[in-house]
């Protein structure tokens, strides 16, 4: 709790009595966490409550919720296997693809890096100057028929199909969350004390060898991070697949989409919310306790 | 008043330094103007707006569809009027009604498509409108059929827009053998036009249009018909290039050789590439008209029935076909467009291809099982 430690410094500086000046601060606590506690009640626990409900009802005839008791929606869920087959590979693989191609770049950025640091982290961002939905149409142009496809043509490798498959929606996945994984590898490779790799070296670890039994221990609490980042981001994914996937390759979060917003049956899409929800808790706390196991010793900023 | 005055308050006009009213006054031409057209009605193109002017407000709200609307028109009106035409653009029938029937959607004017409009009336969400404030509205001038739709219980609820059709556009180019049918259309998406096809994201058309090649009725609801058609939406997907219904930017950049295609859609794609072939179903297809309506309680209502108004004037709606290669359903306008566009079996196909094709029913638009099927079709 790094926020408590100013609050202290005030009460230490205190003049007055301690015992009122503790309440004080006490009550200080409660109410600068007062807004997100509202927060969460609000805008977390209530709407989840609300789904929960829905995903128990029915579909009035003319669409929306039309109460009722049932479990037909959670039987139902067998139709949308599909969706859940490629959001549970595509996700993972492209979370994993994310680290791959970051940590290398968040590597170079926070060891190997003397001068410009700071300029070539703002390049890291820059693509966020512009709304992502008008970067990801960039792609339909770049991976369509006159793209890619045309250039490779032109080396004499016909034929190549890139948009509306799965490739395409994997290459927007990573071009849109790679900033997401770098940060935080760069900020626990940056702490990382640079005399443990010298000590290492000196001591006839190879540079292959510190790597792995120095650096990538150290640098575990930031990849748990960014990997749990872009996770749950991917998990609820829908517009890189609508519009790089062409409506063929299909997520979850595309067939809730759907169900809200053209066939309008709320309790399924719930049913389908919740199912979502749940999934995504089971899988990361089987992550967190592999990452507790196997992650080195600082578990701090996990999250 | 000598001319250089008039000019420079002109320019401080248009720089926005006084305003419009500050303008007229001190030039006089609103006097003029007013005197004008109360002596002379027959004098000034826009004598309606003239007597409204000022108590229509400065904007009118319009829901309607993309690439469906000349600026010019827009542009002229405002200038007429002064109330400024904002759009909101939507995709679909569903969402339209959804954001209509969740209240507060601050339209003045929408755009609703010939099957939508029953259900409106019947949810209580449009109101009859008032055809002596739409007096360049001819219901002589119109094909009955276009404009049946928009008359529920004896009322008028709403005035055609424009009319088309849902058939093929392929990239003849590209493939070999003409199309002209529906069974073809799913052939070929199994066959030599594998992974180059689109299919609307649109259950209307999408399930519409695979209910034909078995021949059954566009507006099927028959749960064995339904499953037909959803067994041949499901064996198609593999080949499918793209369940969109934006289906411009593939069939442009060759990505895609067909796709089922609206006739503005068809019009404006053989315009830019002749290799752009449109055809109907032999077997039929969907015959729309979309029609303008106003919302109950709409704000900007004079401004609404200013601007219908407006837009059926049959010189202003020429404008509107050309721009964007919709037929207007009206006799007038028609005697007003070249000659080549009147010819453009694109726009106006023949009768004998006609006959064949359904309305879309209200029923449906609103069915949870075609709803669910498309959904289940898109989750394949």
């Amino acid at each position: 709790m790094r926020g408590d430690s100013p609050m202290n410094t005030a009460v230490n500086a205190s003049p007055a009595g301690v015992a009122p000046a503790l309440g004080l601060g006490r009550r200080i606590t409660w109410l600068l966490l007062l807004p997100s506690t509202l927060w969460f009640l609000l805008l977390l626990l209530m709407p989840l409550l609300v789904i929960l409900v829905f995903s128990f009802g029915e579909r009035s005839s003319v669409g929306g919720y039309g109460g009722g008791f049932t479990l037909d929606n959670y039987l139902a869920l067998g139709s949308r296997a599909g969706a859940f087959s490629n959001t549970l590979v595509l996700a993972p693989l492209g979370t994993l693809v994310c680290l791959l191609v970051a940590y290398p770049l968040a590597y170079f950025l926070a060891v190997k890096v003397r001068r410009n640091r700071s300029l070539l982290l703002t390049l890291v961002i820059v693509p966020f100057w512009t709304s992502f939905l008008i970067r990801t149409y960039a792609w339909i142009f770049i991976l369509g028929g006159k793209g890619i496809p045309a250039l490779l043509a032109s080396l004499g490798l016909e034929g190549v199909r890139l948009i509306n498959t799965p490739t395409a929606v994997l290459v927007g996945i990573v071009y849109g969350y790679l900033p997401l994984m770098v940060f935080p590898l760069y900020v626990s490779l940056e702490k990382l004390d640079k005399r443990l790799l010298e000590a290492s070296g000196d001591l006839g670890a190879s540079r292959f060898e510190t790597f792995r039994r120095v650096t990538l221990p150290l640098s575990a609490p930031g990849m748990i991070t960014g990997v749990m980042l872009v996770f749950i981001l991917l998990m609820g994914e829908f517009l890189i697949p609508a519009i790089l996937g062409g409506g063929k390759v299909f997520f979850v979060g595309n067939a809730l989409v759907d169900l809200f917003l053209q066939s309008r049956n709320w309790p399924f899409g719930s049913a389908l919310a919740m199912t979502l929800v749940a999934l995504m808790l089971a899988i990361i706390l089987v992550y967190l306790k592999l990452a507790a196991r196997f992650g080195g010793a600082s578990r701090d900023g996990v999250l | 008043m000598d001319k250089k005055t008039f000019i420079k308050t002109l320019r401080s006009w248009q720089n926005g330094s006084i305003t419009r009213r500050d303008f007229l006054g001190r030039t006089g031409l609103g006097l003029a103007a007013a005197v004008m057209a109360a002596n002379m009605p027959g004098l000034l193109t826009s004598r309606a707006f003239a007597a409204e002017k000022g108590s229509m407000g400065d904007r009118v709200n319009l829901a309607t569809w993309p690439n469906y609307h000349s600026p010019d028109n827009f542009a002229a009106f405002a200038e007429a009027t002064g109330a400024k035409v904002q759009m909101n653009v939507f995709g679909s029938n569903e969402e339209m009604l959804a954001k209509l029937q969740a209240g507060g959607s601050g339209w003045d004017l929408f755009v609703p498509t010939n099957y939508t409009i029953s259900t409106y009336v019947e949810l209580g969400l449009i109101e009859p409108l008032d055809l002596a404030r739409i007096p360049n509205f001819d219901p002589k001038a119109f094909e009955q059929r276009f404009m049946a739709q928009g008359t529920v219980d004896g009322k008028v609820y709403a005035v055609p827009k424009n009319w088309g059709t849902t058939g093929i556009v392929y990239d003849s180019s590209a493939l070999k053998t003409p199309v002209d049918s529906w069974k073809q259309f799913w052939d070929l998406t199994k066959t030599s036009a594998s992974g180059r096809t689109i299919v609307h994201d649109y259950q209307l058309t999408a399930i519409g249009n695979a209910l034909k090649y078995f021949g059954y009725s566009f507006n099927s609801l028959d749960p064995k018909e339904l499953a037909d058609a959803e067994k041949l939406l499901i064996d198609c997907k593999p080949h499918l290039f793209a369940i969109n219904s934006d289906i411009q930017p593939s069939m442009r950049s060759g990505d895609a050789w067909m796709a089922m295609c609206w006739t503005g859609d068809a019009s404006q794609l053989h315009r830019d590439n002749p290799d752009m072939q449109f055809a109907l179903g032999r077997e039929g297809g969907e015959l729309w008209s979309d029609f303008f309506a106003i919302p109950k309680g709409a704000e900007h209502r004079d401004a609404a029935y200013a601007l219908i108004n407006y837009l059926l004037d049959p010189a202003h709606n020429k404008l509107e076909v050309e721009a964007h290669g919709y037929p207007s359903g009206d006799k007038r306008v028609d005697a007003l467009l070249p000659k080549e566009m009147l010819d453009d079996p694109i726009m106006y196909p023949a009768a004998e291809l006609l006959s064949h094709l359904e309305f879309g029913a209200a029923a449906t638009l609103t069915s949870p099982v075609r709803a669910e099927l498309m959904a289940r079709f898109k989750a394949a």
